[in-house]
């Protein structure tokens, strides 16, 4: 548990974060709240030459909840997102789903921009940004640019963000309607053994949307659409429930780990979205 | 004057002694962060030593090329087998009569074995130079399974002479190590042939690990001027290293210091001698530099003692109302590749011949098979007394097996089993004597305590609901009674290496009245300073806020063999007693010289002599403790000392009835415990809020190991449980509410009666949850699923039972 030497860099600003980066390429790494990163150079499974701490860099804080729309600075610590009442009231999925991961001691430090940039498929921010239809705003030497959640993650650890670029912010729509995050764990700490983000719209009585991403059962989040679609305009009775989660099932592809065999994730993954889902509705 | 005494019930209170629950005097330090570890010795010039490790779990070494760590800066040395064959410390005694490697020699039996250890200026380069040692290994087959173990050809230990008997006798194959017998077969065979009801069931208990929150490390510092070694380490029994030190180095003893500082939790892991301290003992000879070495917590999970790993073949015989008439078990056990087990040495299996826990069973039979795999050595009693979490986990088990077989309530089935009250001192079919109990009076405690009948008609009413498909959730209800076998030990059966497991206790009074003891245990988080002390004041009148104990300083504390199994209060408790004893008739006769008395016309009352008949004259202890240091007194010395050497006369046997009521959630597997009741008879209670804090925490690490803590291997012997991630610690968060309890049945043979209490917790709190877990799924026909219970495995169970549609 001791690392390998490293450079230590501590930059005040953006440009001179992806000037570092430029010039190391991939022997560079942006550290947020680095409880991935750290724990990862301890083992010594990642080699890091250069370390660049980013909380120094002006700008990459802070909530802001203006007219609908939702943005959160790429260090702001998942301790902050439970505190904010603004954000508690524009999109409570985030404060419920916040609450599920790690523990005190991690959320002081952790943050959204490294939960969501690092490409870990345990981590609950990502799949939970695919179900909000999150934009991720990304730095790099040609200036800014947008990506969707939905369109970020490639495979385990492989992002759309190239070894140049820094991710700045997440900033998506003020959800309507339900939600509910639900997530299986082993204990406290862990990663999902299956974890289900669910937003759910209703109108008249019948779905009018429905949107539901996977978390920890394939190699990247998993936000299914057909699974929504199986919802909208039904009264998400028990039929509904039963369609959504055989969309949901052809969607996943998990394996087994020390979480057990991937038949008892699938059961696991039926049966955290099912709650998902009544939870949502029963909020919608 | 004699309105001025205090009333007598003020003066016992005053002494905070037995009975008291006197707050912990360890704490101001530990609450400060003002502790005192093996990490936190800091010496000037001090090295750092770390392991290069196999990464393979069986291969052949072929070549160590040092040159590339050697050359880089701040490296001192390289140690591999070959640097330390010459001093015949290539290879150490294990504690079970085996030997281990200390550096691979020639060949790697386990993942994370020792290859080489580097010498470092600092810890930093010392982890940058073991990633610069090349080392060639060519792989072999593995060996995990140990029943196939014993019928491969592939030989683990080619150092064995495979037609040589063992330590422990004959070997039938290469990869056996031993087999161990109690009671009688014969006797046992005939009874289950003749029997009514016979249950038969394999009852594993799986590999696990004590994981103590601080690791294993020591601190070797050789004065080349004086000849004198030193070595501050995390040890259980820090006189046994001084002596086993002596014994492997040929350094003689008395040029040996060996001191346990503050250790952060041992539950057995730290009993054992480990490749980290001979290697940085030889490191510090040949440097003459202090040189440090504390593992990581991989290092721990993977290397360090395991334990448990028994697979217990198990049958029962009864008649058809219930009387159980006999128990045969035949157990493999899984050592791992080096015997390394930390057991008394004439018991290679432990204390596992307790097996045949509460009940009156009239024949058994108990066979043992060591063998060897590849698997880290280990063995160790974690938070328990030699096996006896094994032995009481399969008798409880099987009990709960009889009553399926026989269609009776587990509760039921106890109690018509249990020894009587009049039954003790009872003789065990395999060999023990029990020297006390009363488990019919804890049971109905117990079992009115939680309402059981009650509980019954509900889980009842919720199978039915579970049936209609009201509810996705079962109620199990996981009944205990279990008894340990604790305070090795009389030291005719008792002994570690030759040394008899006796303790020790010195005392000297101070000439104010204040006093120090000192024994030859060591707390890892017990408590002993704060308890020894009570039994002390009791004892000699002093309060106990005026006394320090002290321990773990081999040159300072008389021998003993160290804190594990239980042992201190049965054994060093005793001894504390014992010696104050001593301090006691000496200062009945300086008294007696005081008040001008016969010393028969003086008796002892609290915290002070008085003359019989006569209370308002009197000395107490303060005045009798300057007396010795200032009076010259014919025919006494000066001075108020005393030293005992205890030796059991017998074990102590505390018992308990523990039940758990248990949440399952079919589909998800989790559980959730509604309520958890433990009543426990550790006979006298010295401090009750102690014995409630060990309870505490001893039910918690049982609940890790039952519903998920394990060391698992894949079919290659990879370690795949080697951080906390994986391997189970439970927080606060997953800790259920324990309801505490007790019965007194004091031990009669123990000096205040006083019988152990750290691991009654472990022993019974295991098959409490276990026997929840599986009693939630009686009704729809399981007999036995392996532990550890977590989500997928209770899952698995309602999958293979049909409850998933």
């Amino acid at each position: 548990m001791i690392p390998a030497a490293f450079d230590y860099y501590r930059p005040k600003d953006m440009g001179d974060v992806v000037a570092l980066l430029q010039e190391h390429g991939d022997d560079a790494r942006v550290m947020a709240g680095g409880h991935s990163l750290i724990p990862m150079m301890k083992l010594r499974m990642a080699e890091i030459a250069h370390l660049i701490d980013l909380q120094d860099v002006a700008g990459l804080g802070g909530i802001s909840v203006e007219s609908g729309q939702i943005t959160l600075g790429a260090m702001v610590t998942q301790h902050e997102i439970i505190d904010s009442d603004a954000l508690r009231a524009a999109a409570p999925i985030l404060h419920e789903a916040a609450l599920q991961i790690a523990d005190p001691q991690v959320r002081y430090m952790g943050t959204v921009g490294g939960n969501v940039a690092n490409g870990d498929p345990g981590n609950d921010m990502p799949g939970l940004m695919q179900c909000l239809d999150a934009t991720f705003t990304l730095v790099g030497p040609d200036g800014k640019r947008e990506v969707a959640a939905r369109g970020f993650y490639h495979a385990a650890y492989m992002t759309d963000r190239d070894d140049s670029e820094v991710l700045t912010s997440v900033s998506f729509a003020a959800p309507k309607g339900g939600y509910a995050y639900e997530k299986q764990k082993r204990k406290i700490g862990d990663y999902a053994t299956a974890a289900a983000a669910v937003q759910i719209e209703k109108s008249g009585g019948v779905c009018a949307s429905a949107s539901i991403a996977m978390t920890n059962l394939s190699d990247t989040p998993i936000w299914s659409e057909t699974a929504g679609a199986a919802l909208v305009g039904t009264k998400v009775d028990d039929a509904a429930i039963a369609a959504a989660i055989a969309a949901m099932q052809a969607d996943i592809e998990p394996v087994e780990d020390n979480r057990g065999p991937a038949a008892f994730k699938r059961h696991a993954a039926a049966t955290v979205l099912t709650r998902a889902i009544r939870r949502a509705w029963d909020r919608a | 004057m004699n309105d001025m005494t205090p009333e007598r019930e003020e003066r016992v209170a005053g002494l905070k002694g037995l009975g008291c629950s006197r707050k912990r005097v360890e704490d101001a330090r530990f609450t400060q962060g003002k502790g005192n570890y093996v990490d936190d010795l800091k010496m000037p010039g001090m090295l750092h030593g770390d392991f290069v490790r196999s990464p393979y779990a069986h291969a052949r070494v072929k070549s160590i090329n040092t040159e590339a760590a050697m050359a880089l800066d701040g490296v001192v040395a390289v140690l591999t087998a070959a640097d330390l064959a010459p001093l015949g410390l290539h290879w150490m005694p294990t504690l079970a009569g085996d030997k281990q490697m200390v550096l691979a020699d020639g060949k790697v039996l386990f993942q994370g074995q020792e290859v080489a250890y580097v010498i470092a200026r600092d810890r930093y380069i010392a982890a940058d130079a073991v990633e610069l040692v090349e080392v060639e290994y060519e792989e072999l087959p593995v060996l995990t399974d140990p029943f196939e173990a014993l019928k491969s050809d592939v030989v683990l230990r080619e150092d064995l002479d495979p037609a040589a008997p063992g330590a422990h006798g004959p070997r039938k194959h290469p990869n056996h190590i031993f087999t161990w017998e109690a009671g009688d077969r014969e006797a046992t065979e005939q009874v289950l042939a003749e029997a009514d009801v016979v249950a038969e069931e394999m009852v594993y208990y799986h590999r696990t690990h004590p994981c103590p929150l601080e690791t294993c490390g020591c601190v070797a510092s050789m004065d080349k001027v004086n000849g004198k070694l030193t070595l501050w380490g995390t040890f259980q029994a820090p006189h046994a290293i001084r002596t086993v030190v002596s014994l492997i180095s040929g350094i003689e003893e008395h040029n040996i210091r060996v001191i346990s500082p503050d250790i952060g939790g041992g539950f057995g892991n730290k009993v054992g001698a480990y490749a980290g301290y001979v290697c940085s003992v030889v490191a510090s000879i040949v440097t003459g530099q202090p040189v440090k070495w504390v593992e990581d917590r991989m290092e721990n999970l993977m290397t360090t003692a395991f334990a448990r790993d028994y697979w217990m073949k198990g049958k029962i015989a009864a008649t058809k109302e219930g009387k159980i008439t006999g128990l045969w078990c035949h157990t493999t056990a899984d050592h791992g590749g080096f015997d390394a087990c930390a057991d008394p040495t004439k018991f290679p299996a432990g204390f596992m011949n307790i097996c045949t826990g509460s009940y009156d069973i009239p024949t058994a039979y108990l066979a043992v098979d060591g063998v060897y795999t590849n698997k880290a050595p280990g063995g160790v009693a974690y938070r328990c007394s030699f096996r006896v979490t094994e032995a009481a986990y399969f008798i409880e088990r099987m009990i709960e097996v009889l009553a399926i077989e026989l269609n009776m309530d587990a509760a039921e089935l106890r109690r018509i089993n249990f020894i009587r009250k009049d039954q003790f001192p009872y003789q065990s079919a395999l060999g023990w004597e029990y020297d006390s109990g009363d488990y019919h009076t804890a049971w109905d405690k117990a079992l009115n305590a939680v309402g059981y009948d009650d509980l019954r008609k509900e889980q009842a009413e919720r199978i039915e609901a579970f049936k209609r498909g009201e509810t996705r959730k079962l109620l199990g209800i996981g009944l205990t009674h279990f008894t340990e076998i604790v305070g090795a030990g009389p030291v005719k059966n008792c002994d570690i290496l030759g040394l008899g497991m006796f303790d020790s206790c010195e005392i000297r009074i101070h000439p104010t009245g204040s006093a120090i003891a000192r024994l030859g245990t060591i707390s890892q988080g017990q408590g002993h300073a704060t308890t020894f002390a009570q039994i002390l004041a009791s004892e000699i009148g002093i309060p106990a806020d005026s006394i320090t104990v002290e321990e773990g300083d081999t040159d300072t504390a008389p021998y003993g063999l160290g804190t594990y199994g239980s042992r201190s209060t049965p054994v060093a408790g005793a001894a504390t007693a014992m010696a104050g004893r001593k301090i006691r008739a000496k200062a009945q006769m300086i008294a007696a010289y005081l008040l001008e008395v016969h010393d028969d016309d003086v008796e002892f009352d609290v915290d002070r002599f008085v003359i019989k008949g006569a209370p308002e004259r009197f000395k107490t202890m303060k005045e009798i403790a300057f007396a010795a240091y200032n009076q010259a007194i014919p025919g006494i010395e000066p001075g108020l000392e005393a030293v005992s050497y205890y030796d059991p006369p017998n074990m102590t046997y505390p018992f308990g009835a523990y039940i758990c009521v248990m949440e399952i959630d079919v589909d998800t597997g989790e559980h959730q415990i509604r309520q958890f009741y433990a009543l426990d008879d550790c006979g006298t209670r010295i401090n009750p809020m102690i014995i409630e804090g060990q309870v505490h925490g001893g039910l918690t690490e049982a609940l890790a190991i039952a519903m998920g803590q394990e060391i698992a291997y894949d079919e290659m012997g990879n370690c795949k449980t080697g951080t906390l991630m994986d391997f189970f610690l439970p927080t606060a968060w997953e800790t259920p509410h324990y309801t505490t309890d007790h019965t007194v049945t004091p031990s009669p043979h123990h000096p205040i009666g006083a019988k152990g209490v750290g691991e009654s917790p472990n022993v019974g709190g295991v098959p409490a949850f276990s026997n929840a877990v599986h009693d939630a799924f009686r009704a729809f026909g399981l007999r036995q699923s392996h532990m550890p219970h977590d989500h997928w495995r209770i899952w698995k169970i309602a999958d293979d039972l049909g409850l998933h549609g």
